[in-house]
């Protein structure tokens, strides 16, 4: 695959010279095009229209071609475009480009890795403290979600089968969901339950709410086998359920008070479920999630901490989407499709002044840094590198393949000071707020200084590239943008640069390594914007 | 409503920028742009007798029998070729024969022979000796490291630019040091290796790249950020650039002075021993000199599952070396009164030696009973608590749980451990547990602590 890239690096290249003539960037067009948020795209749109105008609020323009290629690829299959890529976006003339870019991007196989990373966060996948998975079942986990994700699984189908699945934590993997968590006990999976599946914090309910909600899952049995760390969760007719035991049936409280009777032979977790997909609660955590998934942001935030006191900041937009994602059968992907289609997801990072208001009504795409693992995985990508994991214990050691990137590791105990440093979720607890993507000067120390990182910029396949052959400077400049930033530099942006290269005489490994070095540690590759 | 797109910062009061550095480089997150947490209570706790931790991680678990707590009645099959005990300048206590320079040492440390815990888990473990609690509620607890820097760090007046949690030189992994107190707390790892000149702390120092070009990429840097000067208003930019201006202190700025070993005599070099553990001894005493409130040495290489003896052989001279001479360096500059060196791992190592393949005589997990020593910061040395039995298998007398242990020390650090532990859910969290968390106790190490 990477030697394809560099093939199709060499194509742009060759054809650079004659692309510099057509395609010159002015700094006032780099981010923003000359589109708004008028017309509507889709009712998204005309939702957040409909808010900002009450508010009195400017929406930012649409973003460039350039701006969007690079954030759909990001936020869609949580890779960095390549070069090529980057480039035929640009320059294809045709109307219906973004909406074509959207439907090939939601249908590359880094689209399951990404999200399966995402799921991974949400289902605690981790093979070791506190969750204590395993790692043949951290393995199996990772993988079930891998698939659903891959073949669109719906998300009520997906949501039943790790509630109410029996079996094999190796051969039934959709049980670890009972298995991913500290408190096993019927509380503890009623208060995961809540927080994955309804967006909200059991804890905080009134007690006997909470005491209702683990009825549910007061017959959860767990057991051992022969099979060194296997385990099988179960329908345990014994656990701390004499009713079910004399035959009498037991009655329970739905969380929004409806009263309901099951029969002693059915797992009451089935009955829950049944109840659980068709709760609008249901449509609209995910709804939001997905919402805040590509805006950073949720309509609700934090998103799994809906509550009275919370409430939506634009309800008719969520009412909306939930709605949307309920009839189209809890197709997530269409979801996707809706959002990232609309012109509110298409606007400018790029509006001026400070606008709080702004951000928090979806008047403006916000700034945020790239995830850890998709940040290394760009890195990576420009650099011709691949980290190496591996987990030294338990025994027996776990090795992942060289080629795998970061965003597909299966198990969040694989150590990595990178991702430990800049915000990998430590998969405790399941909530969204683990993930922390906020800049520190010790992230900045690894990224303008570190050896590790120095020596990915030196020996990077960027640069031998671009000082391999008699490449002119105004090329070699053009091509580490376009690899880099996925846009053309700007005439500024040559020109700063040209001066830059002639200090160094002929040498243009030098300045080449020094310009990789400054665009990794420019704003515009570590965020999303 | 957002933590990471508002500026939660220009709600607080304006700070220095030198003052901003120091809190920035607190932790791998810096810049607390989403603190809550504050810690100023700290300020009335008791008095301290200890400034300062060093903490020697063993991480894998090490054999007490050939340690601290050696058997040689007990026969071959526990003891193996490790039969002779030594004695050590204190009458009455023998040490594992490997460890001749610790011996004429035993009147700088206490040992604890009555280690328990029962979970024989790296990671439980791990997390039970290091935050005393009992895994598996809904909280993870902060370590020691990180309750020492909320208590004795930028909050509590501590102000240097190196931050107060250090870990030399790769962090433990897998186990969230800070917990629920969150990645502000988290150590800052230095990464590289203080054998090689330069040290290169992660970041810090880069080798082959001089002051002149990390200056002009610098200024090619600020050229090229388009997008920032696309936005000066947004809080994110200013975040970053914010946090750059640090970083670039620490570069270019004298922050980096510290890790560097050329400073010291080679002769005290060569004491230490020229190993990655010997001269992290040595930066640790250098950081303690400059203030830093908590130091781990993450020392690994102590889970022998297999052929344990000849491995013994090899790194057994090595922490001598370097342990007996950071403790003697300490006591010489008069800073071991003031310094706790605390030295274990997780757990100890199966008494009775698996000579069978593939372990071909190995020691197993071992948490039932293990070591540990501390040293300075007030704890009385030349003494030894609790016993194992004849075998090591069983804690004979006097156990000591890992909350004893822990407690012990910020009673020495003078943290009282009924102050809140700030956390995220606001739940009532105290430094120390309460009766009601039901977490066993033996009691502190009044044996070792002075009235």
């Amino acid at each position: 695959m990477k030697s394809m890239a560099a093939e199709l690096n060499t194509q742009i290249i060759r054809l650079l010279a004659l692309l510099l003539l057509t395609v010159s960037v002015h700094a006032a067009s780099l981010f923003d095009s000359s589109g708004s948020l008028t017309p509507a795209n889709n009712k998204i749109d005309t939702l957040v229209l409909a808010r900002l105008q009450a508010l009195k609020l400017t929406p930012a323009n649409l973003c460039s071609d350039g701006v969007f290629v690079r954030r759909v690829y990001l936020d869609v299959i949580g890779t960095l475009p390549t070069a090529s890529e980057a480039q035929q976006f640009i320059l294809d003339q045709s109307s219906g480009k973004r909406a074509a870019l959207i439907e090939r991007l939601l249908s590359r196989d880094e689209f399951a890795d990404y999200w399966a990373m995402k799921w991974g966060d949400l289902l605690r996948i981790k093979a070791e403290f506190p969750i204590n998975l395993w790692p043949n079942a951290a393995q199996a986990y990772h993988r079930w979600i891998h698939d659903a994700i891959r073949s669109n699984c719906p998300l009520d189908k997906l949501a039943r089968d790790l509630i109410t699945a029996s079996g094999s934590n190796f051969q039934n993997p959709p049980v670890n969901f009972c298995r991913a968590m500290q408190s096993k006990t019927p509380a503890g999976i009623a208060q995961t339950v809540a927080l994955t599946f309804l967006g909200e914090r059991a804890e905080n309910w009134a007690s006997n709410d909470l005491a209702n909600l683990a009825v549910f899952f007061a017959n959860v049995g767990y057991k051992a086998t022969d099979e060194w760390k296997e385990e099988i969760v179960f329908f345990n007719l014994a656990s701390t359920n004499p009713g079910a035991l004399n035959g009498s049936p037991r009655k329970a409280v739905f969380p929004d008070g409806l009263r309901v009777t099951i029969s002693p032979d059915r797992d009451p977790r089935a009955v829950f479920a049944d109840w659980l997909v068709k709760n609008p609660q249901f449509a609209r955590n995910f709804a939001n999630r997905a919402w805040s998934w590509l805006f950073g942001l949720g309509i609700v935030q934090e998103v799994d901490d809906f509550r009275p006191d919370n409430p939506p900041s634009n309800p008719e937009l969520l009412a909306y989407l939930a709605g949307e994602l309920a009839g189209s059968g809890y197709d997530m992907k269409q979801l996707f499709r809706l959002i990232l289609n609309s012109k509110t997801y298409q606007l400018s990072s790029v509006l001026p002044g400070k606008n709080p208001a702004a951000a928090m009504n979806f008047a403006v795409y916000p700034l945020r840094r790239l995830d850890a693992e998709v940040l290394i995985d760009a890195i990576d990508q420009i650099a011709g590198t691949n980290e190496k994991y591996s987990s030294a214990i338990p025994e027996p050691y776990t090795f992942i393949p060289d080629n795998l990137r970061s965003i597909a590791l299966p198990d969040g105990s694989i150590t990595s000071s990178f991702l430990d440093m800049f915000g990998r979720p430590s998969r405790s607890t399941g909530q969204e707020s683990e993930r922390n993507n906020r800049i520190s000067a010790g992230q900045k120390l690894n990224l303008l200084n570190s050896g590790e990182m120095q020596r990915k910029v030196m020996n990077s396949r960027m640069v031998e590239f671009q000082t391999t052959g008699n490449r002119q400077i105004p090329d070699i400049i053009s091509g580490v943008y376009l690899g880099l930033l996925s846009r053309f530099p700007t005439a500024e942006e040559q020109e700063t640069l040209q001066a830059y290269f002639k200090k160094f005489g002929p040498s243009r490994r030098q300045p080449t390594v020094d310009l990789v070095w400054a665009l990794i540690n420019s704003m515009e590759f570590i965020y999303r914007h | 409503m957002s933590a990471f797109y508002f500026d939660i910062e220009k709600q607080r009061p304006r700070i220095s920028r030198r003052e901003a550095i120091r809190r920035a480089m607190l932790t791998a997150s810096g810049l607390m742009l989403a603190n809550h947490l504050s810690f100023r209570t700290f300020a009335a706790a008791p008095a301290a007798r200890a400034k300062a931790v060093i903490q020697i991680w063993m991480w894998g678990g090490p054999t007490h029998l050939d340690i601290f707590d050696p058997k040689p009645e007990a026969g071959y099959d526990y003891c193996g070729p490790l039969k002779s005990p030594i004695e050590t300048n204190v009458s009455g206590i023998r040490i594992g024969e490997l460890l001749p320079l610790l011996a004429k040492q035993a009147d700088k440390y206490s040992i604890i022979r009555s280690m328990t815990h029962g979970n024989n888990g790296h990671e439980t473990a791990s997390y039970l000796v290091q935050t005393g609690r009992q895994p598996g509620g809904r909280t993870v607890f902060p370590c020691v490291g990180a309750v020492v820097s909320l208590a004795k760090g930028y909050d509590a007046g501590y102000k240097g630019l190196i931050p107060p949690y250090v870990v030399l030189t790769e962090p433990q992994g897998r186990f969230d040091e800070a917990g629920f107190l969150g990645s502000r707390f988290r150590p800052f790892a230095t990464g590289g290796n203080p054998v090689q000149t330069p040290f290169a702390v992660e970041g810090v120092v880069a080798p082959g790249i001089t002051e002149q070009r990390q200056k002009d990429r610098r200024e090619l840097l600020h050229h090229l950020d388009t997008l920032a000067h696309a936005l000066p208003e947004n809080p994110q930019v200013t975040a970053n650039t914010q946090a750059e201006n640090m970083a670039y202190d620490m570069i270019l700025g004298d922050g980096a002075k510290v890790f560097d070993l050329s400073q010291e005599k080679p002769e005290l070099r060569d004491r230490y021993g020229r190993t990655k553990f010997g001269q992290s001894c040595l930066v640790a005493r250098r950081l303690v000199e400059r203030g830093i409130p908590y130091i781990t040495i993450n020392y690994s290489g102590w889970d022998n599952h297999k052929e344990i003896f000849p491995a013994m052989r090899r790194q057994l001279p090595e922490m001598d070396k370097g342990l007996s001479t950071l403790l003697q360096d300490l006591g010489e500059r008069g800073l071991l009164g003031s310094t706790i060196v605390w030295w274990g791992g997780e757990f100890g190592r199966t008494p009775k030696v698996m000579w069978e393949a593939p372990w071909n005589g190995g020691r197993g997990h071992y948490g039932k009973v293990f070591s540990a020593m501390l040293a300075g910061g007030g704890f009385k040395g030349g003494q030894v608590i609790g016993s194992s039995d004849a075998k090591g298998e069983e804690v004979k007398d006097r156990p000591v749980y890992p909350v004893d242990l822990i407690g012990s020390i910020y009673a020495q650090m003078g943290i009282d451990p009924a102050t809140k532990l700030p956390n995220p859910e606001g739940l009532p969290m105290s430094v120390m547990p309460v009766a009601a968390d039901g977490i066993k106790s033996g009691g502190l190490l009044k044996e070792i602590m002075s009235a």
